[in-house]
């Protein structure tokens, strides 16, 4: 934990923009009088997007957590646990792209380890939990992320990239290290769930065709 | 016989249409749903009752009684449905698509199950990495305030129903109804004990009913066409449509809706393309997403794919993902990522499973090396059979049952891997 490689500048404030004050206040409305602690992973989210905004790394640093909690009207301790018990926040600075192999079962049954591989020979990174020299890419170890019919998957920031092997997950990061963002979903022209080659059911539906 | 287009309720499940309502009515969503409601919630449930639907997120619990369970008279307090889209069951991929392809047949259900179980609000809870299924999901939701489909005098039907999604943040433990509860009020996913079950005190301390996506995302068809057409499918107590999610080695991995009790080897040909190899390339199949214990290919010979006869192998349907491994397969290894899963989801709330999934995937690491005593599988079986059983909920359990499931038909590997291991290492020991 406090070894100095690990070491990370925290920011010494931070204060909603207007984009995340906007967000607030549309999430605020779906919960009940009283009840606005419900709202503290959709607030961690506006931090983590506003972070990258501002910043172009996703993070929630110590300070969101407070401002989350002033806003809520929550103890600061109930948002630490919350932002640490949950997987997807990010508690120190990511890349420029947050890399998320999947090494789960059914996708690794599938190859995620070339897709491991093709990451470490390309993007910079060794090992899970780095970030590469440049900053351009972190790279996460994540458990299933529920799209096992199109495994392997990488999961880019928010995008899933899927049916993947060794050289379609490298033209994905040189992609991304020219700034293109390739369109999410299976990499070799699937229909999303249905088999390779096209649906052999749901032929015969209303407004199939048209 | 496979069945019909006519008889599939999720009929844009590969995004072959758009998810937006227009197309969706084309398709038969939102059709008649006031007249549904004007029949009344008793004959709602009977309804349901009848159709004989267990519930889709793994545990099969019949569906109808489960809302039966729900106060009849209010008490003051709201009633709430929470709609279970945490979908993390490693292999379970089958929520995802109604989600971002057949959104209104799931908002539509939860109306009707809202109408039934007597609650006027309702949040789907959608696990954190499903951002671009949110997305969608919102957006559909959206559309139906527009429409008058939501809010006041929802369809025309007279009850008032608000509809909310709620994004999660990475925690398969949040798929227990429990723990979903605590998240969504802002907590740590840590599960309740019970009772009391959430029926009577649930979300914000209020009756609520937690049902699966698929759950309730089969609600309007069956109201629609009747309990006794959803009834025809599968073998009794094993009602009705499914969606099966196929993967792992065979040759084209696919979602398909299909009917319950199909036999396993007909849904993997049929839909899938066949084992990688060909039928006899078959090593084993996990029939149930990763907490269902695996079943050798002796048993998946003939096996149909439906809850009593899963479980007679002592196996389950679970989510119905269907994880195929052939020959090649290291199974041993298979398992041990599973392990390492469970070890890593474990909320760390009690003890035998923080500890023991943690012990567990420790020992499965060495089962996979070899590096282990013959004698230390025995203690590996003796050690789940003390954690499963022993805790609030049901993820050890889980974590346990692909370990025993490996034990129970695959000793005999885990004990060559040990005596390779050992030729390896200690050369001169045999003699």
């Amino acid at each position: 934990m406090s070894k100095h490689h690990h070491h990370h500048e925290e920011p010494v404030s931070f204060a909603f923009d207007a984009e995340s004050e906007a967000q607030i206040a549309t999430i605020l409305k779906r919960y009940p009088e009283g009840k606005q602690a419900s709202a503290v992973i959709p607030l961690l989210y506006v931090v983590q997007k506003q972070m990258k905004r501002q910043t172009d790394s996703g993070w929630v640093p110590r300070v969101g957590m407070d401002a989350v909690a002033e806003r809520l009207e929550m103890p600061p301790i109930r948002v630490y646990e919350v932002a640490t018990f949950y997987f997807m926040f990010n508690t120190k600075p990511v890349g420029k792209y947050h890399l998320q192999v999947c090494g789960t079962t059914p996708c690794w049954l599938r190859g995620s380890d070339e897709v491991l591989r093709a990451c470490q020979d390309h993007a910079g990174v060794k090992h899970y939990g780095e970030t590469s020299e440049d900053g351009m890419f972190t790279m996460t170890e994540v458990e299933c992320l529920g799209a096992c019919v199109n495994a392997p998957i990488l999961q880019v920031d928010d995008d899933f990239y899927e049916d993947l092997d060794y050289d379609r997950t490298v033209k994905l990061l040189e992609a991304l290290r020219r700034g293109e963002r390739p369109a999410p979903g299976s990499s070799i022209g699937r229909l999303n769930s249905a088999p390779e080659g096209g649906p052999l059911v749901l032929t015969d539906v209303p407004g199939a065709g048209e | 016989m496979a069945l019909a287009d006519k008889d599939r309720i999720f009929t844009n499940l590969y995004g072959a249409q758009s998810w937006g309502l227009e197309a969706a009515r084309k398709r038969g969503n939102w059709d008649g749903t006031a007249g549904i409601i004007a029949k009344g919630r008793d004959w709602v449930i009977e309804e349901m009752k009848n159709s004989g639907l267990r519930g889709r997120g793994g545990a099969g619990f019949p569906t109808g009684m489960k809302w039966s369970f729900m106060p009849k008279q209010s008490d003051g307090r709201p009633s709430y449905l929470v709609v279970n889209c945490d979908e993390s069951e490693p292999g379970t991929c089958k929520d995802r698509d109604i989600a971002r392809h057949d959104p209104h047949t799931l908002i539509e259900g939860c109306l009707l199950a809202g109408f039934g179980m007597g609650a006027h609000a309702g949040y789907i809870y959608i696990r954190g990495e499903f951002y671009n299924e949110g997305v969608t999901l919102q957006a559909a939701i959206d559309e139906a305030y527009e429409a008058g489909l939501l809010g006041k005098n929802a369809a025309g039907s007279g009850w008032d129903f608000d509809l909310y999604l709620h994004r999660g943040a990475g925690a398969y433990i949040c798929g227990e109804e429990t723990a979903l509860i605590e998240s969504l009020e802002g907590k740590k996913g840590m599960p309740r004990l019970k009772p009391p079950f959430p029926a009577a005190v649930g979300l914000y301390g209020c009756p609520t009913t937690v049902n699966n996506v698929e759950t309730i995302a089969v609600v309007p068809e069956i109201l629609r066409r009747g309990a006794t057409w959803f009834s025809s499918f599968g073998r009794p107590k094993n009602s009705g449509t499914k969606l099966f999610c196929i993967q792992g080695h065979v040759n084209k991995p696919c979602n398909v809706e299909e009917e319950m009790s199909i036999p396993m080897r007909e849904l993997i040909e049929r839909h899938a393309g066949g084992v990688r190899g060909g039928w006899d390339n078959l090593l084993c199949v996990i029939p149930g997403g990763s907490s269902t214990p695996l079943l050798p290919k002796a048993i998946c010979d003939d096996v149909l794919m439906d809850f009593d006869a899963l479980r007679e192998h002592k196996s389950g349907l679970g989510t119905a993902a269907v994880i195929v491994m052939d020959k090649s397969t290291d199974l041993i290894k298979a398992i041990a990522r599973l392990a390492a899963f469970y070890k890593h989801e474990s909320c760390g709330q009690c003890t035998p499973c923080r500890e023991g999934m943690g012990w567990q995937a420790r020992l499965m690491n060495r089962m996979v090396e070899g590096n282990a005593e013959i004698e230390e599988i025995d203690l590996l079986e003796n050690v789940t059979r003390r954690i499963e059983g022993h805790t609030i909920c049901a993820l050890a359990d889980g974590g346990v049952w692909p370990v025993q499931g490996l034990i129970r038909h695959f000793r005999p590997m885990m004990e060559d891997r040990i005596r390779q291991y050992k030729a390896r290492s200690l050369p001169m020991a045999a003699e």
